[in-house]
Parts: structure tokens; C-alpha cells; sequence
């Protein structure tokens, strides 16, 4: 026999409404960064996502939500898995989509991200999702368009959705963000996925500890709130979740460490490392994983990775913020440090 | 008001003479206390359990670009529709565009024998080709009046009332 059961507790229709449910509508029309959102924009989206992760789980997964809505996915600087991600959401969303990549645009011929948008634009299309190495672009676009702008990661600045899909996995297993010690191990200073889920980890209350080597995790991050320690036992030791993030070669102007067998060797999740930690510590990875760098492969692979299910809930993040975009009407403030691009 | 779903009940009862294809689903989300309710009283007509499901539809609505985003709630339909009668359940019918948009969130889970629809209250105004099975009371209002159900599980009272703008 087939049931639906979307979100909810298990095994009873909630008699009355959710009051988690009971909150403020969602205003804004773009989805820039997280810094400029509130913890109740936040679990607005968490809140919305558990809706269409139900919807995923059906046997058809599209919703006319968006339907005649067209969508431009603008991915300057490269990226497959947030832009199938993005692309698969918009579709489940019953928007049409166009692509455009670096490679394949007018952008390699001179012209500006400017007058590209604003030719998308003439187009009439209804959302921008852009992808740019510059920090900042989302929201020069947001100036200079009335389309929907939805950052999918610019420069070192912030992955607004990436964060997002990180704070509902730790919501979904620990059932709480509020009180728990996150721990944000590898290359902080070039990642915009460390900066956005630091915003929205301290936000909702969570304590959180950026370690890795002193050259990518500078003292000046303890100025946001957090600790910063380049000891990674100390990091670890008391950790509900740790978030391992990539070593971005191809952002670093010049080595910033010796070698990867020495940073594996210093601050790699090892087998052994992972036994000094809590029982119930939960192992987080945006990915592209380097096996054997960052993170052990079988502790990858283990039972308190859920590597796979951030790429999962990472659909319904998306959705929920496509959904919830579409129907903010309110102002949208820019944040203070505008665009570069 | 429980007079009226009593009414309701027996009408459904009678219409459905093989309880146990039916199942009961109410539209987040006034129609999910009602249709619990309903749920209740026919499985005591029947002698057995009437399954009873909760169905969202604001994904389906055709003013989500009017609105600012609505909130979503769970859908959650206990047992397979294919081939069973649905009795969609909602509070107020009004434009009838509520129920179109159930209607095609009904068709995304399957395919239900028959579907058919309950309301406590017909206010009349229709702006689709949409009619009611079964109604608990019919009540002519203007089109600036509001009809506010409020029901014990969601507001603490059962209460109908007819307010002007």
C-alpha cells in the first residue's frame, strides 16, 4: 500500500496547527546572503524545505508552483553539482530553464555582467540564479534588475543555499540548532560555504569553532562570534557536527600550507581521530570530496556521514527558496558592502 | 455546528453504501479538524475505520504570484488513493478555486474511483464550474461579507459567523 506522509510526526495528523508553522510570511524578493537575514527567515526557509522534501519523496515530484515562471541559471564561474541541483528544483518547481555557463556566453566575448542580465532581462525571464567569482555580483544584479536574484555562491563572500541545506540536515538529526558546538574544519578564509554557515549557525544559536592551519583560518573570524583554534583535537573532542570543507587549490594565489600529506596529517578526520570524538557526532561535507585529504574515505562512507543527504535536502532548500522568493514583494535592503563585480 | 456534521455524516453514509473504499481527506487547513470529526462519526455509521488524510494546496493555488508566500503544510493521506472515493472536506466553499487546486494536488497522488466534496458551509459566489455533494448549511452572503469558521481543535470554539468589510 502506498501513504503519504509528509512532514509531521509520524503517524498522526497534526490536530492543531504546528506553532513552529505560525510565523511570519517571508518579504524579500532576492536571496543575497545570509548575513542580512533573521533567525526567523531562516527557519522560515528550514521550515518551508521540510514541506518539499515531503514532495521529493512522492511518486511525482512536481508541483505547479512555478509554472510559466522561466528561470536563468547564470553559472560564471564553473560548478556542476549546486547547478544540477538548482536546475533539478527549478524543474520539480515546473519553471523553464535556460543555461548559461562562462564557456558558452557573450562573457567570453567582452561584454559585461551588466549588459548580459539586462539582455536576459529583456527577455522577460522571472529569476536569476548566478554563480560568480566575484563577491558581490548577486547584488549588483539586484540593483540593476527586476528579476528575482538568487546568489548561488559569489567569490570567498557568502553560498546562501549551501548554508542553508547544512543548517536543515543538523535541524533534522539533532532536532535543534540552538546550544550545539559545530565545529568548521579546513580552509576558511577562501570559502564563502564557511562564511555563510557561520552566519546562519550563529544566528540560530549554534556554538561554533572554525579550526585549520593559521594561514586559512586567521584570528579575525573571532571577531563574528565564534572560536578559532588551529588545534584540531581541541576542535573536535566536544563537536555535535563537523563540517569539512575542501581545500580550494584553485582559489589560493599561493600555498598556503607545505603539502597535503601534511595538512591530511595535521588536521585530516582520520579513523583515528574519529574515535576521540562524541558517539553521536554527525560528519558534513558540501563536497567535491578529496578522499584521503580532508576526510578518510570509509568515515565518508561510515554511518555518521550524511554527505549524501545534504545533497538530497539541498533540493528542497532550493526549492523552498525559489518558492518563497516568488512570492516576496518586500524591499529587499542591500547589504553594506556592495557589489565588486 | 455538530448537529450539522451529524447531518453531513449520514448523507455521506448514504451516498456511500461500502464504507471501505472511502477515505476522508480534509484541506489544510480548517478542513482537517472537520474531516476528523467526520472520520469519527462515519466509522460509528460504518461499525469500522474510516482512513482520514490532511491534503496541502498551496503549491496548486493559481494566485501564488498575488500572495506573499504562503505557508505550506504537511499532506498527509494515510492510505493509497487509487481507486478508492475521496471525500474532499473544507470548511467554506466560496470561488471554488480552493478546490480546483485540491483537485489537481488529488490527481498527483493517484487516481481516486470518485471524488467527492464536502463543505460545512456554501456561500455561494463560484467562479469555476465547482459544486458541492454535501452541505451542512447554505448561506447567501454578499460578496464583501467574510464567513469565519472557527472550530475547538484550532480556535478553542465551534462558531460560524458572517462579518462585513
Amino acid at each position: 500500500m502506498i501513504c503519504w506522509r509528509d512532514a509531521g510526526p509520524a503517524g498522526s495528523i497534526p490536530a492543531a496547527p504546528n506553532p513552529r508553522l505560525a510565523r511570519m510570511a517571508w518579504q524579500r524578493k532576492h536571496l543575497l546572503d545570509i548575513e542580512s537575514l533573521t533567525a526567523e527567515e531562516i527557519t522560515t526557509v528550514l521550515d518551508t524545505a521540510t514541506a518539499f522534501k515531503a514532495v521529493g519523496e512522492r511518486a511525482i515530484k512536481k508541483v505547479p508552483a512555478l509554472r510559466g515562471k522561466t528561470v536563468v541559471n547564470l553559472f560564471i564561474e564553473p560548478s556542476t553539482r549546486t547547478r544540477t541541483s538548482f536546475e533539478l528544483s527549478e524543474q520539480r518547481l515546473s519553471a523553464d530553464i535556460i543555461n548559461f555557463t562562462a564557456e558558452a556566453s557573450s562573457l567570453k566575448k567582452g561584454e559585461t555582467l551588466k549588459d548580459t542580465a539586462r539582455n536576459l532581462e529583456a527577455m522577460n525571464v522571472d529569476f536569476i540564479v548566478i554563480r560568480h567569482s566575484a563577491s558581490g555580483a548577486p547584488h549588483f544584479l539586484a540593483r540593476v534588475l527586476n528579476a528575482h536574484v538568487i546568489n548561488a555562491g559569489d567569490g570567498a563572500h557568502e553560498h546562501p543555499t549551501q548554508a542553508l541545506l547544512d543548517t536543515f540536515t543538523v535541524r533534522e538529526h539533532k532536532g535543534r540548532v540552538a546550544g550545539l558546538n559545530v565545529t568548521i574544519l579546513g580552509d576558511i578564509l577562501y570559502s564563502r560555504v564557511a562564511r555563510s554557515n557561520l552566519w546562519a549557525l550563529l544566528k540560530l544559536g549554534a556554538r561554533v569553532t572554525l579550526c585549520g592551519p593559521s594561514t586559512l583560518v586567521p584570528r579575525t573570524f573571532e571577531q563574528m562570534g565564534c572560536r578559532v583554534t588551529h588545534d584540531v583535537e581541541d576542535a573536535i573532542r566536544d563537536a555535535d557536527v563537523i563540517n569539512l570543507l575542501r581545500i580550494q587549490h584553485e582559489r589560493q594565489r599561493k600555498t598556503m600550507f607545505p603539502s597535503l600529506n601534511e595538512y591530511t596529517r595535521l588536521f585530516g578526520l582520520t579513523a583515528d581521530r574519529l574515535r576521540r570524538t562524541r558517539p553521536d557526532v554527525l560528519i558534513m561535507h558540501p563536497g567535491p570530496i578529496n578522499r584521503g585529504v580532508e576526510i578518510d574515505s570509509d568515515i565518508a562512507d561510515g554511518e555518521r556521514s550524511v554527505i549524501l543527504q545534504q545533497v538530497t535536502n539541498g533540493l528542497a532548500v532550493r526549492m523552498a527558496v525559489l518558492f518563497l522568493v516568488n512570492g516576496g514583494k518586500g524591499p529587499q535592503e542591500i547589504a553594506a558592502n556592495p557589489a565588486a563585480a | 455546528m455538530q448537529r450539522m456534521l451529524t447531518r453531513l455524516a449520514h448523507e455521506i453514509a448514504e451516498r456511500n453504501a461500502n464504507g471501505a473504499d472511502v477515505v476522508i481527506v480534509g484541506i489544510q487547513d480548517s478542513g482537517v479538524p472537520l474531516a476528523r470529526r467526520l472520520g469519527g462519526l462515519l466509522a460509528a455509521i460504518w461499525g469500522q475505520p474510516v482512513p482520514v488524510g490532511a491534503l496541502d494546496i498551496s503549491l496548486h493555488r493559481d494566485d501564488l504570484d498575488r500572495r506573499v508566500a504562503p505557508t505550506l503544510h504537511p499532506t498527509e493521506i494515510p492510505c493509497d488513493i487509487n481507486g478508492r472515493t475521496v471525500i474532499l472536506v473544507d470548511d467554506v466553499l466560496f470561488s471554488g478555486r480552493t478546490i480546483r487546486a485540491a483537485l489537481d494536488a488529488l490527481t498527483d497522488l493517484g487516481r481516486a474511483a470518485r471524488v467527492q466534496l464536502a463543505v460545512l458551509v456554501d456561500r455561494g459566489h463560484r467562479e469555476l464550474p465547482i459544486r458541492p455533494d454535501f452541505v451542512g448549511r447554505e448561506i447567501p452572503t454578499a460578496a464583501n461579507e467574510r464567513v469565519r469558521v472557527e472550530l475547538q481543535e484550532l480556535h478553542g470554539r465551534d462558531a460560524v459567523t458572517l462579518e462585513r468589510e
